[in-house]
């Protein structure tokens, strides 16, 4: 009997290696076809995906379901602000100093917060967010609880004209969504990516099977916060103002984000990027009814929770058995019949 | 021949709730050991203490003449000591191939091809290849159960403690499984196994070991236990008296 196969990739992983591929380069060359409106909201997109995709891994793999991410998205702004203000960093420079400060900022702050467990760990990261805010109020020299705009001298030292700086700063964005992509799902790709979906599904076998429960945990929970960190710095690059208020706003770096993960799928890589398209369609759709856009938000989110517990992509791929992202493993026999993955 | 697991004056309590009480004993490498006693007795609780998933108020755990008494689970599991949960705890949302995968990574070290061709082997032997592909979620009752001991075995333990696996298993089903754990244990592994299928556990077991209110009250050779006064009344309901 010769030895059953394994291999990952599938077909449709495949036809999506190749449509993202193309897609890829279609989006790359936007600033040769796309409008100034049209390129800032691509670029918010890309940001926003971003954003869902690292939420995603903390929350739903590592099930450290975090409402204060905000805390490095505004860590990370501030830091541009003030590397370039001050330490004279070229902005680029500036991002990525943010997010290895914001790695090291975030091995105490996880000592302390894991000590914490379920809802409280919730809130325990609500808490940090908001001193993160006020502290950063503090700082008189960065505006204070007014805030600050970025001078013109740095904008210029991005690009002399407008049009270069739009297309660099669109070209960033798609560029770090690539890369937190890209870094994600190499990670759940690897051997330690099968720890944390084993971890995911059942921690008592996990930790019982040789994974070291808190250690992984704390590797996600760095990672992801430098990235967002990353990912802050590249969204005050963007708005070219900062305030505490608008960098560590809840609503628009963690309660849009869980909305965009649980609606698209919570613990699957593709639910992120669904959940991203559906909400910037929803809030193109209905920007100019005020508030009660936000209303409809909820409603779909309720409603996509209680139809739908595995979002809309955990819809599709229990009837379709589709996975776009090679990760799982599938065993073929002699036959070629290992049994459908349900 | 040496003791692999040796504990010592284990004691646990939760509140007025006693689940380990001085308890003591040696398992030798190579043997294999069957553990009696009514619900609530304890057993699974033993089994917690000695994977890791419990600390113990007091006492001593060695294995392999190192004491692992403040060894973490993940480590112990890496150390060689594995176990399979009473009620299954299957990686739901991963594929039955990929739940032994994580055994043959995490637990036995394994790597690329390697990891791959054992955790094929495990699923071969448990009976559970032509299931690889499936979601655990999805498996039945009596699958999570045979998914549970692949993934102990999965971890290439030395030391397996397997918790009530053969429960509500047909007699053919009950066979495949004695054929099995045999198996394992005839290529060297040490066997702690706690049922109350009888049956099942004699026909692998050398030795017994009964405890009750997280006390051990009776050791020894199968048939002695099993024929003895104390056992039958305790856990067998029996009045000796009658």
């Amino acid at each position: 009997m010769s030895a059953p196969a394994v291999t990952r990739a599938t077909r449709a992983s495949r036809i999506a290696t190749v449509v993202a591929a193309l897609g890829l380069v279609v989006l790359m060359l936007a600033p040769w076809w796309a409008g100034r409106a049209d390129m800032r909201l691509m670029g918010e997109i890309y940001l926003y995906l971003s954003l869902a995709c690292l939420w995603n891994l903390m929350a739903g793999y590592a099930g450290l379901v975090s409402v204060g991410q905000q805390a490095y998205v505004g860590f990370g702004g501030y830091m541009l602000f003030a590397l370039t203000v001050f330490g004279g960093l070229h902005p680029i420079a500036a991002i990525v100093a943010a997010g290895g400060l914001a790695a090291v900022v975030s091995v105490p702050v996880a000592t302390l917060i894991f000590r914490l467990k379920g809802a409280y760990f919730a809130i325990g990261t609500w808490v940090v967010a908001e001193v993160f805010r006020l502290s950063f109020a503090q700082v008189s020299a960065l505006g204070g609880g007014s805030g600050s705009s970025l001078p013109v001298g740095i904008v210029r030292s991005l690009s002399s004209s407008r049009s270069g700086r739009e297309a660099l700063s669109y070209w960033l964005a798609l560029g770090a969504a690539v890369l937190v992509i890209g870094t994600v799902y190499l990670f759940l790709r690897s051997r330690r990516g099968l720890a944390l979906t084993a971890i995911r599904d059942s921690e008592a076998a996990a930790s019982g099977l040789g994974i070291d429960i808190w250690r992984t945990k704390l590797e996600v929970y760095v990672v992801t916060s430098a990235l967002t960190a990353v990912i802050g710095g590249l969204i005050f690059l963007q708005k070219l103002r900062i305030s505490p208020d608008a960098a560590f706003s809840v609503n628009d770096w963690t309660a849009f984000v869980i909305f965009i993960v649980v609606i698209g799928g919570i613990g699957t890589l593709e639910g992120p990027i669904i959940g991203t398209l559906v909400f910037f369609a929803i809030r193109e759709t209905l920007a100019d009814f005020g508030t009660s856009y936000l209303m409809i938000l909820g409603a779909v989110a309720i409603v996509v929770m209680l139809k739908a517990p595995k979002g809309i992509w955990g819809l599709i791929r229990d009837r379709f058995d589709l996975e776009l992202f090679p990760l799982s493993y599938r065993v073929h026999q002699n036959g070629g019949e290992g049994g459908t993955l349900r | 021949m040496s003791a692999l697991l040796s504990v010592s004056g284990l004691s646990k309590s939760f509140g007025a709730v006693v689940v380990a009480d001085q308890t003591s004993f040696d398992v030798e490498q190579g043997a294999a050991i069957g553990i009696l006693g009514p619900n609530g007795a304890g057993k699974t609780s033993l089994f917690n203490l000695i994977t890791g998933a419990l600390r113990p108020d007091a006492g001593q755990i060695v294995f392999g003449g190192a004491d692992i008494t403040n060894v973490s689970a993940a480590e112990r599991c890496r150390m060689g000591i594995c176990r399979s949960f009473q009620i299954p705890q299957p990686f739901g949302g991963m594929t039955v191939f990929e739940n032994a995968l994580v055994g043959a990574t995490q637990g036995a070290g394994l790597s690329g091809n390697s990891a791959e061709v054992h955790a094929v082997e495990v699923l071969e032997a448990t009976g559970l290849l032509p299931k690889a592909n499936v979601r655990a979620g999805a498996l039945t009752l009596l699958e999570r159960k045979r998914l549970e001991m692949a993934r102990a075995l999965s971890a290439r333990p030395k030391l397996l403690l397997l918790d009530e696996i053969a429960g509500g298993l047909t007699d053919a089903e009950c066979g495949e499984l004695i054929d099995t754990i045999n198996r394992v244990h005839a290529k060297g592994t040490t066997i702690i196994w706690i049922e109350h299928v009888v049956h099942a556990l004699l026909a692998v077991v050398q030795k017994l070991i009964v405890i009750d209110f997280g006390k051990k009250i009776a050791e020894g050779e199968p048939r002695e236990i099993m024929g003895s006064a104390e056992v039958k009344e305790i856990y067998l309901g029996v009045d000796p008296d009658a």
